[in-house]
């Protein structure tokens, strides 16, 4: 499994989390409150995560490379280019037959598609610059409720121990031919290999709910009571504070100059 | 594995933010209806048994099997949960895995998370826990019947959820409805049957090993009768409201245009800026030339940001030397 974070000793890194939680937050908000066609704006959205990335000493064509992950989603959108709703449509024959062609479909297509890409790559960088566990922190600190925190917490303990089993599971079903199609004569029929792969899941989830006995007998020996321990929440120093204030202000007035250009 | 893209994870930037803030408002609210029921239910057991369960359908998220032409059929998990924990703890279950997934893998948007807690984690456990309850009722006397009841469970929860994605993007204005609706219902009744059939698979596994585990769901009749009822209205709704909306599209656009919350902000930013900064901005030039100012402010307030901030690491770098 990838590890997402990723370790340098940068200024970004060392924030305190829950700054870069809201920053994170308020960033993706100002950018889709951005209107369509606001060129300029999205530039200066693609600014600050570069500058981001630059000062948490990523790199830079990693962010951009992972950051496509979201665009096959854009599919969804690809329609609004042959959307005869929108006014100014070109009429373009190919061979016989007729494709309507919108600007200004074409162009919301990009406004989204350009937004989205931007999004991850703000998404990226929260997950790259602070650690699960301090992000966790961060979000009981903002109020999200204990339990849903907890759940989350436990459930990042065991998921790379629970993936390892699944990926062995994986393994020796290839190893006996048991992922092979029935065209090759090892395998079975669909419903053959999709019984395999349920089995697979069942035990799965049997296991599973066997090692939560085992964890639940630990942490009882442990004097677990219901609830986990939580460290102590240090306010915001001044500095903190002040980088929060200007980088909200920063992104209002990059909102402000969206709605001006945009359209 | 974990970073293949799910077409039903709705990365942020798709959604108008009206929509957006709904979801989070309808999922937040039921989010913390589970929350309670399930400290009653399972008491201090709760966080183990959810959290290790997670983790399992996140992992398990990797399992899959060729169905034909390169393309697989894998696990989500919803209808799964339902049957083994019941359906509020997998609420729970499924919000902690795709909220996971936005957060540590950009698998679907952070503020389009709401939405994607509706239609997986709310849409898919009610849609699954109807179905399934239902169907096994009707198939009571059948030894085939629980597995039937499973594969319509999970091929529902995946169809029905995939109908509620597309008309918030229809309602977003992102994508109009008579392309959407039927292209997403589509592929998911595709995914839904892979789904399905690994369900039934694990659900002939846990019978011949562990058949106490299939009673757990069901061991609070009384206080799931709101989810039998929810679930059967949600699925209900949205499968006559989806070819509703994709035969008669305009009444989704026009929802969607009066959503355009865009351009009354626009239209407010306009009367705001004129009103206390610089009077008459309504000429179009001169509103150029303020975005351009603005624009000039911000690239500077940028730069001189990053160099201050690069500055003061390299001082401390070398004085850590």
């Amino acid at each position: 499994m990838p590890e997402l974070y990723i370790v340098r000793n940068s200024p970004i890194h060392r924030l305190d989390a829950r700054l870069k939680v809201i920053f994170t937050l308020a960033f993706i908000l100002s950018l889709s409150l951005t209107p369509f066609r606001a060129w300029a704006a999205y530039i200066l959205f693609l600014t600050i995560t570069l500058s981001i990335a630059l000062l948490s000493r990523l790199d830079m064509v990693t962010l951009f490379k992972r950051a496509l992950l979201a665009l096959p989603f854009a599919l969804a959108a690809l329609p609004l280019i042959f959307s005869t709703a929108l006014p100014h449509s070109l009429w373009i024959n190919l061979s016989g037959f007729q494709v309507s062609i919108s600007p200004e479909g074409t162009a919301r297509f990009a406004s989204i598609a350009l937004k989205a890409w931007i999004s991850v790559q703000a998404a990226i960088l929260l997950a790259a610059t602070t650690r699960f566990p301090d992000l966790l922190a961060a979000l009981q600190r903002l109020k999200v409720p204990a339990v849903f925190i907890a759940i989350s917490g436990l459930m990042w303990r065991y998921l790379f121990v629970i993936s390892d089993e699944v990926s062995r599971s994986l393994r020796a079903r290839s190893s006996r031919s048991g992922a092979a199609s029935a065209s090759l004569h090892t395998g079975g029929s669909l419903f053959w290999r999709a019984r395999v792969t349920g089995g697979m899941a069942g035990s799965l989830f049997l296991r599973s709910i066997e090692r939560s006995d085992r964890v639940y007998a630990a942490m009882l020996s442990r004097g677990y009571t219901g609830e986990l321990p939580t460290g102590d929440a240090m306010p915001f120093s001044r500095t903190e504070r002040g980088i929060l204030v200007l980088g909200i202000l920063l992104l209002i007035l990059l909102w402000l100059l969206a709605i001006l250009s945009g359209g | 594995m974990l970073l293949s893209s799910n077409p039903m994870h709705i990365p942020d930037g798709f959604l108008s933010v009206l929509v957006s803030l709904g979801m989070w408002l309808i999922s937040a609210v039921i989010i913390g209806i589970a929350l309670r029921k399930t400290k009653d239910e399972l008491g201090e057991r709760e966080v183990p048994l959810m959290g290790v369960l997670a983790a399992a359908i996140f992992a398990g998220q990797m399992l899959n099997f060729s169905v034909a032409g390169g393309t697989s059929g894998h696990l989500l998990g919803a209808a799964i949960a339902t049957i083994l924990v019941g359906p509020w703890a997998a609420i729970l279950v499924m919000t902690s895995v795709i909220s996971v997934q936005a957060l540590l893998f950009q698998d679907g948007g952070i503020l389009a998370l709401g939405a994607n807690l509706f239609n997986m984690a709310i849409v898919g456990v009610f849609v699954s826990y109807a179905v399934y309850n239902l169907l096994l009722r009707l198939f009571k006397k059948q030894p085939w019947g629980i597995f039937a009841a499973g594969f319509a469970a999970a091929w529902a929860s995946i169809f029905i959820a995939s109908l509620a994605c597309a008309l918030q993007l229809a309602l977003s204005g992102t994508s109009p409805a008579n392309i959407t609706v039927p292209t997403m219902g589509a592929i998911h009744a595709l995914i839904g049957s892979g789904e399905g059939l690994i369900t039934t698979g694990a659900l002939f596994f846990l019978l011949a090993t562990r058949k106490d585990l299939l009673k757990l769901g069901e061991a609070s009749p009384t206080s799931n009768k709101s989810i039998l009822i929810g679930g059967s209205l949600i699925g209900l709704t949205l499968v006559v409201l989806s070819p509703l909306a994709s035969t008669h599209p305009d009444g989704l656009e026009w929802v969607a245009e009066q959503n355009g919350f865009i351009e009354h902000a626009k239209a407010a930013a306009y009367t705001l800026i004129p009103d206390y900064a610089i009077p008459g901005i309504t000429n179009p030039a001169l509103a150029t030339i303020a975005a351009g100012i603005l624009g000039g402010v911000i690239v500077f307030a940028v730069a001189y940001g990053i160099a201050r901030a690069e500055k003061r690491t390299a001082q401390q770098e070398s004085l850590q030397e």
